[in-house]
């Protein structure tokens, strides 16, 4: 029968050796969790290439190939159309099936391979055949076998002819679930959500917190998270996220610290909050999204200031980005448009006019005494919610 | 129980405006330029909401021109002017206090080749009669000012502009965006020399996506939107029947504009009796303000805490600014304003139905807010 497929060809994958067979497990896993709710698939695994072929009737194929464009473990993809071995048949779906392709193009040509050496011709007589039919439809087109702009690949198979044109890049990375579990510090702006989507491309599964200062804050600024973590999540798969109630903490702060260490004592509960969080939720690191000397709290003295509150791993995915490169990754996943929007995050609220750029550790433990960190820091825990952000 | 005291942004619908838009959406809905019975019915709703608003500012029906609100009335009458007279001279004169739908249009024009004019406002939130005197000239074709300020309230010279036109021997025509001041101050536009009025349905308690244009008959201008030729071609596209109706239904439910002010008044009063033990709150808008619109600042609170904070205790006010950041209100840097102040302002608006509980309630949660936030 006549119908659209999906063949997904690893990409770091088949590098991981012994490994290998797991990793495609989770990716297929994944790739079902995320097209599951278009209707049911079959999933087959042949050498290093994974096909998802459509089961129930009139499934939105290109939303599929979208959905699947964004799971983490996939370098390359392509849409096929799978008809019977008769090449009548090929000849007349493939100009047909790549009219989009071929019709602005230039030059193609044709790659046949035969895995069913049965097949009454041979691969370059194919590839003959189904290149004049594909030129008598488009006479506009040229052959250029060394450097064409379209590549039509037609497979003979077992049971079925596949046609297929140019591959589509897929999001690369690891399979979501293979590195464990990391725990996002998500503030709202552009920074923070890039830096979620780029260690989740490394494997892990995010949880994420969020501070919340009402009300200095709004709570638009609440669903503006939200939103960004949606984006998130439609690569990296379901997110839970932890709101955490922040008031109390920086009206301690304001009125029991040194003005121009607000900041650096306020990430200093940050990172102490999202560490107990993450170790409740047996996750194994903090991603924040930093960029070295990007701010007052980004310096290098500021840095090892924050980072001595966590008691885990800190990744920093954008330490080295300049803000372009980072606008960049975040107009890709389509968080730019949400993180300019201008609502209040609490990282704004009491800013000191002349923040410490290069504080010390015991600087800011001499600051932080007037402060009764354990009481705070539980009732801070206490006035948490969860939410699962669903992709 | 909520307060709602935005009513510069919108109002709540009155009974007797959703009453008609019911009525008029499941059972009058042809399309009034129909031939058959169902599209004359339809026409004479109308017709008999077109002449509610016309009576009530002292037009005749065939003045008011039916559009989708403010901003398409502003436009209207400012691009249609432009249209209109663009032989005649180039210089269009209007102020920083404007709405940005009239700003907006001007600029876009000065892109075209006209001649802008931005008069400044004084430190009262009002346009001097002098400004105005100073920059109208032979090459003016438009002079487009504010009956009332939606920030603050002030209200503008509008019965004297068009004699400082005439008086200059210029044949501008003069808008005058009266959608703060339609339904709360008397404005008679053909008494005042108004050639062409703005009016929105939405800020009388009716419904949103509905307005209209008076053009007196003795001004002609060119459509904006063209097509169909609805509203005398003026405004083309199927009129939007119920809230077009509801338009009419809410200016009949206005009652005395003078009684309702007066009223309003009273409560405005009280609160800034009750302010003025504060000596951190401060007035911005003039004392001779309409009272629905009363801007103050709580210095040491930003405007968007203030919100927050009220808007978790039910109560809807607005910023004085604009909240985002870096983007401070012009009509407040224009009067003069410290930016403490202006970053700390509140636009409070008042309805002919807001109560005095609410207006407590409001006093209540700004004390209680200040106190907290304030070092």
């Amino acid at each position: 029968m006549q119908k659209e497929i999906i063949l997904i060809k690893n990409g770091e994958l088949a590098l991981k050796g012994l490994n290998r067979a797991t990793f495609e497990d989770v990716l297929i896993k994944n790739i079902r969790k995320r097209i599951k709710p278009l209707g049911d698939f079959e999933y087959r695994k042949e050498q290093s290439t994974v096909s998802v072929i459509p089961v129930s009737e009139a499934v939105d194929m290109d939303e599929v190939s979208e959905r699947v464009g964004r799971v983490f473990g996939i370098a390359r993809y392509s849409r096929a159309l799978q008809v019977q071995k008769d090449m009548d048949e090929i000849k007349k779906n493939a100009p047909a099936y790549l009219e989009n392709q071929l019709m602005f193009a230039k030059t193609f040509k044709v790659e046949a391979k035969r895995s069913d050496k049965k097949f009454p011709l041979t691969s370059p007589e194919i590839s003959a055949e189904v290149g004049g039919a594909i030129l008598s439809a488009f006479p506009h087109l040229k052959v250029d076998v060394r450097n064409p702009e379209i590549v039509v690949t037609v497979e003979i198979r077992e049971k079925f002819a596949f046609i297929r044109g140019n591959q589509l890049k897929g999001a690369g990375g690891l399979p979501t679930g293979t590195s464990g579990k990391a725990t996002v510090l998500i503030s709202g702006g552009i920074d923070s959500p890039v830096a979620a989507f780029m260690m989740a491309k490394r494997g892990l599964v995010l949880n994420a917190v969020h501070f919340a200062s009402p009300p200095y804050t709004s709570p638009q600024s609440e669903d503006k998270v939200h939103r960004l973590l949606k984006k998130v999540a439609s690569y990296s798969g379901n997110i839970t996220l932890f709101t955490v109630g922040f008031t109390e903490i920086q009206e301690a702060i304001r009125d029991n610290c040194p003005e121009d260490m607000f900041t650096l004592i306020m990430r200093r509960f940050m990172m102490r909050i999202a560490s107990s969080i993450a170790e409740k939720e047996d996750s194994k690191a903090l991603i924040t999204g930093e960029s070295l000397g990007q701010v007052a709290s980004q310096t290098l003295s500021a840095i090892a200031c924050t980072d001595a509150a966590a008691s885990m791993p800190v990744f920093r995915p954008l330490i080295g980005n300049d803000k372009d490169e980072i606008i960049t990754v975040s107009r890709k996943i389509d968080t730019f448009d949400i993180s300019i929007e201008p609502f209040e995050d609490c990282c704004t609220v009491f800013t000191p006019k002349h923040p410490k750029t290069k504080p010390t550790l015991q600087m800011l433990t001499e600051a932080e005494q007037n402060l009764d960190t354990d009481a705070l820091l539980q009732r801070a825990l206490e006035n948490t919610k969860v939410t699962v952000v669903g992709f | 129980m909520n307060a709602y005291l935005d009513n510069s942004a919108t109002t709540k619908p009155c009974e007797r405006a959703l009453k008609k838009t019911m009525q008029i959406a499941s059972g009058c809905y042809g399309n009034p330029s129909s031939l058959h019975f169902m599209g004359y019915e339809a026409k004479k709703e109308l017709d008999f909401a077109r002449k509610s608003v016309a009576d009530f500012i002292g037009a005749k029906p065939e003045e008011v021109y039916f559009t989708s609100g403010g901003t398409a009335s502003n436009m209207t009458a400012i691009l249609g002017t432009a249209a209109a007279k663009k032989r005649d001279g180039k210089k269009i004169i209007t102020s920083r206090l404007e709405h940005p739908s009239v700003i907006k249009n001007f600029e876009l024009l000065g892109e075209q080749g006209f001649l802008p004019v931005f008069l400044e406002p004084d430190g009262n939130g009002k346009v001097s009669p002098d400004s105005i005197y100073s920059a109208v000239d032979e090459n003016t074709i438009l002079v487009s000012l504010m009956a009332v300020n939606n920030e603050v309230g002030s209200v503008q010279c509008f019965d004297k502009v068009k004699q400082i036109i005439k008086s200059k021997k210029s044949n501008a025509l003069y808008h005058c965006d009266a959608v703060q001041g339609f339904g709360k101050i008397k404005i008679n536009p053909a008494k005042c020399g108004i050639d062409l009025m703005s009016m929105s349905a939405h800020k009388i308690h009716g419904l949103k996506g509905s307005g209209a244009l008076y053009v007196s008959k003795n001004a002609r201008i060119k459509p904006a939107i063209v097509g169909g030729g609805q509203e005398n071609g003026l405004v083309s596209g199927t009129e939007a029947m119920p809230s077009l109706c509801a338009f009419g239904a809410a200016v009949e439910d206005i009652g005395s504009v003078d009684e309702n002010c007066s009223k309003v008044k009273m409560l405005r009063d009280m609160f800034l009796e009750k302010i003025s033990d504060y000596d951190y709150i401060y007035v911005n808008s003039p004392s001779d303000a309409l009272p629905y619109i009363l801007n103050i600042s709580v210095k040491g609170v930003p405007s968007q805490v203030m919100l927050n904070a009220l808007s978790a205790e039910g109560i809807c006010v607005s910023a004085g600014s604009a909240c985002s950041k870096g983007h401070r209100s012009s009509v407040l840097s224009a009067m003069n304003i410290e930016p403490a102040r202006i970053d700390s302002a509140l636009r409070i608006s008042l309805s002919k139905y807001t109560e005095e509980d609410e207006m407590n309630m409001l006093f209540d949660a700004i004390i209680k807010t200040a106190n907290r936030i304030r070092r």
